[in-house]
């Protein structure tokens, strides 16, 4: 079900004096099964905007639609709206509670006043998802690794079976390999569900591999709304803004620099490869004519 | 929802009060509130209020800061006036079935108000000119001679202090917490008190553990840089009276002379 926001303002502690402006005039349309990157440097309101798309924050000014219903106008079920676009917090692992891995994960659907057993078949399903293997079920979640207990939470909120999918920094804090294994199943959550997943980050490289669009925001404002590879045109702006294009754009850029032909229009390394080997093929085969 | 707590929270801006050693406002702070208990009538209250007034005005902090501190204690003062107005045994002005209100109930059910608030106002004053620390280290120096008897004066400031600091923080941390177990479809609203209670459960369960764990870090920290408590510890910036301290403490003996003189003498008026 598609989001839109139009015109979303929002200002912390608007009516005192240290009131700062977080979201400025946001307009964005998210519609269904797009993999989405929401990027921006600390304090640029990433945050704060996807904490609207679930009416957990109320919007200063403007309108946020969920499925055509304006989220803020009276009797708008906002418990359904939370369980139809599930958000993942920044060290969701922070939330764990229960006494062992399975009942955590319960709490949400419980919280959907569903049957004990569709409760525990969408919890299992979702522990599934995230794969975590079936000893672990019953360990309390605090013995678990750090890498797991936020697959854990992550399930928590996938249990709830929502539409869209918001995850806050998924990968703070972990290690390169407990990264990796964090995005790639959420990757292929979103291809075997074909839900909507937003994916915040201050990373490029993190969403670039990933996502089919990619939000920048900046001092509270949309700065760029578009595919990667056009993103990532614009790496001089946005180094100006504290961020980065991912790591290969700026290895063929100094490829080119140094004449050395390849295109410059990829954003992964499997792209930058293939770039490269056909580069090199192309060289080879200029040779052999020449001899 | 959760930030409207003022107790412990302190204003930045520069002013006389601000500058003042901690000292000088505890002491004040425990005199006033003493005085508010021993001025007598009309005449004393009003030197309380113009004392506070003038405080309040000096300290460059707004007003509806301080009233934001009074949230907290109306359910009390709601207590205490109605006590007051109806259980004071005295001349009966109006009677409501068993219950009678009296002159005397009226009287002291304003005056413990009055006192109530003055109360409430004056000591956040106090801590809304004073950052924690300060008033911690002001706490130390004024109980280091309790050390005497066995005291562990440095260690009870120090842990005032990091219980002071640690409000926001967990503070913080429970409006976290909270989100994100109502983004799991957690209410912490409705329901009768049981399932009020129960609901809390997941809120308090990571607040406690969040909590352990900082205090865990906190503790390592700290013998990471070598603290080892109270003895030959120095001071980065030590306290010392200045000039206007002294204005200070002449000030508050001032006030305490005019408000008993004043009670007195409007009294036998």
């Amino acid at each position: 079900m598609p989001i839109i926001m139009d015109h979303v303002s929002h200002v912390y502690g608007a009516d005192t004096a240290m009131a700062v402006a977080a979201l400025k005039d946001v307009s964005l349309v998210i519609p269904d099964g797009q993999f989405i990157g929401l990027i921006g440097h600390t304090g640029s309101g990433k945050s704060t905007l996807v904490q609207h798309l679930n009416g957990l924050m109320k919007a200063t000014s403007g309108n946020i639609y969920f499925n055509g219903e304006d989220i803020d106008s009276e009797g708008f079920d906002k418990k359904r709206l939370r369980s139809k676009v599930g958000l993942v917090f920044q060290y969701p692992e922070h939330q764990l509670f229960e006494t062992d891995v399975f009942s955590d994960v319960c709490f949400g659907p419980k919280n959907l006043g569903l049957s004990q057993k569709e409760v525990q078949l969408r919890a299992y399903e979702a522990l599934k998802l995230v794969g975590l293997e079936d000893d672990y079920f019953y360990q309390s979640p605090f013995d678990l690794s750090g890498g797991q207990k936020r697959r854990v939470a992550i399930a928590g909120v996938l249990a709830m079976k929502p539409e869209v999918l918001i995850l806050d920094e998924p990968t703070a804090g972990l290690d390169p390999k407990g990264r990796d294994e964090i995005l790639d199943q959420v990757a292929k959550l979103k291809k075997e569900t074909g839900i909507t997943v937003i994916l915040v980050s201050h990373s490029m490289d993190d969403v670039a591999k990933y996502v089919d669009r990619i939000i920048v925001m900046n001092k509270g404002s949309v700065m760029y709304d578009d595919e990667p590879r056009e993103v990532f045109h614009h790496y001089m702006d946005l180094e100006k803004v504290g961020l980065a294009a991912p790591q290969v754009t700026y290895i063929m850029k100094d490829l080119q620099e140094h004449g050395i032909a390849v295109n410059d229009d990829v954003t992964t390394i499997d792209e930058a490869k293939e770039e490269i080997k056909k580069y090199l093929t192309k060289l080879a085969q200029g040779k052999q004519q020449n001899t | 929802m959760l930030r409207d707590i003022t107790l412990g929270q302190y204003y930045q801006t520069d002013s006389v009060i601000h500058r003042l050693d901690p000292r000088v406002k505890l002491a004040t702070t425990i005199i006033y509130i003493i005085s508010l208990f021993i001025f007598d009538g009309i005449a004393g209250y009003v030197v309380a209020a113009t004392f506070l007034a003038i405080i309040i005005k000096l300290s460059h902090v707004p007003f509806k800061f301080m009233v934001k501190g009074m949230k907290a204690i109306v359910f009390l003062l709601m207590i205490t006036v109605i006590f007051n107005m109806f259980l004071t045994p005295g001349e009966p002005l109006i009677t409501v079935w068993k219950l009678t209100i009296t002159r005397e109930g009226i009287k002291t059910a304003v005056a413990m108000a009055v006192r109530l608030i003055f109360l409430v106002i004056g000591s956040s004053v106090m801590t809304l000119t004073t950052t924690p620390n300060h008033l911690t280290d002001g706490m130390e120096k004024m109980m280091s001679p309790l050390k005497k008897i066995k005291l562990p004066v440095h260690e009870i400031a120090m842990m005032m202090s990091i219980a002071l600091r640690f409000i926001p923080i967990l503070l913080e941390e429970t409006d976290k917490i909270m989100k994100a177990q109502i983004a799991r479809g957690a209410d912490f609203e409705s329901g009768n008190l049981i399932k009020k209670a129960k609901s809390m459960v997941p809120l308090l369960v990571p607040l406690f553990i969040s909590a352990f764990r900082r205090a865990n870090d906190l503790a390592m920290a700290m013998e990471a840089r070598c603290y080892r408590g109270g003895e030959h510890r120095t001071k980065m910036k030590p306290l010392h009276y200045e000039r206007r301290d002294y204005i200070a403490y002449l000030v508050v003996v001032c006030y305490l002379i005019i408000g008993v003189i004043a009670g007195k003498v409007v009294g036998m008026v």
